[in-house]
């Protein structure tokens, strides 16, 4: 299948496999097609050799982060406390929407992997924070959990294994910075959604004061996929010449492109290949000025950047930019970057927690600039002074939103130089007024 | 805000009072979390589905029920976009304007609803009571630009020239 477009002989669906299959959502439909033996088959092994299996097949977060997942749950001893999974379904960085196919398609596929990864942290309980404006999703999600609960693959005895495993739907209420886990953890416990200072770290002190784990929609969906069919099967999807990036990765494309949607591929593709051949290039008649690879917090990327990139955590670092969610963002070459880029600012200072002064006064003062140079009323010493605020919000605040707002703005600022001096009005060059010949000052 | 007074002439009705069907939805999710508090964001979306927003005679009627100050619940409140603090139209229509968006488009797309709608402003309702319309960050379905929500309900894929017909198919 594949949604919005089937998918692709060059794509490797495993997560989209029953996308755009109606069928799939159902928990009849969803047995049909092998759902819930990853599950069955973790609840009879020991969480410690859950954990194992997804260290070895290389998982890593699909949130932004890309942290080892199997290395992250092991941080969950079995130490007698009460602990939780969180799974963040807050997806709201611009250009990425695909946790949302995730939940909105295969919802019994998000039960399957939560309960799966609250068995291998030790944990009973499980939070599905979904964003608010998620309506679709939610309900999909909620009805897949009830289904489960009456089939007793949720409850105080999942599956028969003499387990406790519930899961629950809690729905957000609009606000980007729940999607950073502190923050969810925050609005989940009935807070506002202001991230917390690290250390404690979440599995030492995390909700409601617990050990906690949080992992992302994609990460957890995958995991039952690796228990049944294992490590070295997850790893041969991807290219071998990379054993840090291992799997598969949706990857979500918008803005200027002839054909967006989800694409699913091996870590590793290349990104060329993806965006003329998968994606079918930009509309007809135009050119890619610009891509921004993993969601509009990460650099942005020029077309000639992009021709030998690799997708996947070290390539597309080393093409100057980082993989993050997999968001991939579009720009042709009809588009003004000094424009776009201050929508960019201007989303983050909607959006900041304001706790920060950093953050709340920068992305504030970084959207007002950037609109007077778009407006053309910007000087030279902007550019200097948009710096010079970007260096002073990066690595500096509790979160890294502060610097998601500064990352577009400086590689923006590097690579589109030239839009932006082009809009700043020149200043008029002194004139000196010639004496009149023959004229002499009585 | 309410104009002021409003609510002596029209009392506020409590929603979840004992027996209703909403305080034993509230009740069967204060089995789900170890702190009242957690219940917070749920109870204040369930009071939205009831009024139509969150009034501060509703926020009282929440904060003593989760055993909260009403000045806490309002700090909450505040923090999130999608809690009516002031009454809106029957249809409250959010049109995505970020980036991935606005490379589509979505500017045409808000000005042809405020144009279809009466509304002729952001966040205004219209004269007839029937929209309200405002731009709203990033709605997580960049691939299917332009995106708008309805209420709850997501359209996909609107475009300048498909809103009339979108706004004359709501009542």
């Amino acid at each position: 299948m594949g949604y919005p477009h089937p998918s692709h002989p060059r794509e490797t669906p495993v997560l989209s496999k029953h996308f755009g299959d109606p069928e799939a959502r159902t928990l009849a439909g969803w047995r049909a097609r092998g759902g819930y033996e990853g599950l069955a088959k973790a609840l009879t092994m020991d969480p410690v050799e859950v954990q194992n299996v997804v260290k070895d097949s290389g998982l890593r977060g699909r949130g932004g982060a890309g942290f080892p997942t199997g290395v992250k749950w092991s941080f969950m001893k079995p130490d007698g406390k009460t602990h939780y999974l969180c799974v963040n379904g807050d997806e709201s960085e611009p250009g990425t929407f695909k946790d949302r196919e995730i939940m909105r398609w295969t919802p019994h596929q998000l039960v399957e992997g939560t309960a799966l990864a609250a068995h291998a942290i030790y944990a009973e309980t499980a939070y599905i924070y979904i964003r608010g404006e998620f309506d679709e999703p939610i309900r999909r999600v909620e009805a897949a959990v009830r289904e489960a609960y009456d089939a007793g693959i949720l409850g105080g005895n999942a599956m028969g294994s003499g387990k406790r495993l519930d899961v629950h739907v809690h729905k957000g209420a609009g606000a980007y910075i729940c999607g950073e886990e502190t923050a969810l953890m925050n609005s989940l416990e009935g807070r506002r959604g202001n991230p917390r200072i690290k250390p404690p770290f979440p599995a030492v002190a995390g909700l409601f004061g617990q050990p906690t784990t949080i992992n992302n929609v994609e990460t957890v969906s995958a995991a039952p996929h690796i228990v049944l069919r294992g490590a070295d099967w997850y790893k041969s999807l991807s290219t071998p010449a990379n054993p840090k990036s291992t799997g598969t990765k949706l990857f979500s494309v918008c803005g200027n492109v002839a054909r967006p949607g989800n694409y699913e591929v091996g870590m590793g593709f290349p990104l060329k290949d993806f965006l003329y051949e998968l994606c079918g290039g930009p509309p007809a008649g135009r050119r890619f000025k610009a891509i921004i690879p993993g969601g509009s917090s990460v650099p942005i990327l020029t077309p000639e950047e992009c021709e030998t990139a690799v997708m996947d955590y070290e390539g597309i670092q080393a093409a100057g930019s980082l993989l993050g969610s997999g968001g991939v963002i579009c720009f042709d070459d009809t588009q003004d970057m000094v424009r776009q880029i201050a929508r960019l600012a201007r989303f983050y200072a909607h959006e900041s927690c304001a706790q920060c002064t950093q953050c709340r006064e920068g992305t504030a003062w970084t959207t007002k600039i950037l609109e007077r140079i778009r407006d053309g009323e910007g000087t030279m010493q902007d550019l200097d002074t948009l710096l010079a605020i970007a260096d002073n919000m990066t690595g500096k605040t509790i979160c890294v939103l502060s610097d998601s707002c500064a990352t577009p703005v400086v590689s923006g600022l590097k690579k589109f130089r030239h839009e932006f001096e082009a809009k700043i009005r020149p200043s008029r060059a002194s004139v000196m007024i010639p004496s009149f010949p023959g004229t002499v000052a009585a | 805000m309410a104009p002021e007074g409003a609510h002596a002439h029209e009392p506020y009705a409590p929603v979840f009072t004992a027996g209703s069907p909403m305080r034993a939805r509230l009740d069967e999710l204060l089995t789900r979390y170890p702190s009242k508090m957690a219940a917070l964001l749920p109870a204040l979306w369930m009071l939205q589905e009831a009024r139509g927003w969150v009034s501060p005679d509703g926020i009282e009627e929440v904060a003593a029920l989760l055993d909260l100050t009403p000045a806490y619940v309002r700090g909450v409140v505040t923090f999130y976009t999608m809690y009516h603090q002031h009454p809106v139209g029957r249809h409250f229509v959010q049109v995505c304007t970020t980036t991935p968006c606005n490379v589509c488009g979505a500017e045409d797309v808000v000005n042809a609803f405020l144009r279809e709608t009466g509304c002729g402003e952001l966040g205004v309702t219209s004269p007839d009571g029937r929209f309200t319309v405002i731009e709203v960050e990033c709605l997580g379905a960049c691939g299917f630009a332009t995106p708008v929500m309805i209420n709850e309900r997501l359209v996909e894929c609107v475009a300048a020239d498909s809103v009339k017909d979108l706004v004359a198919g709501l009542d």
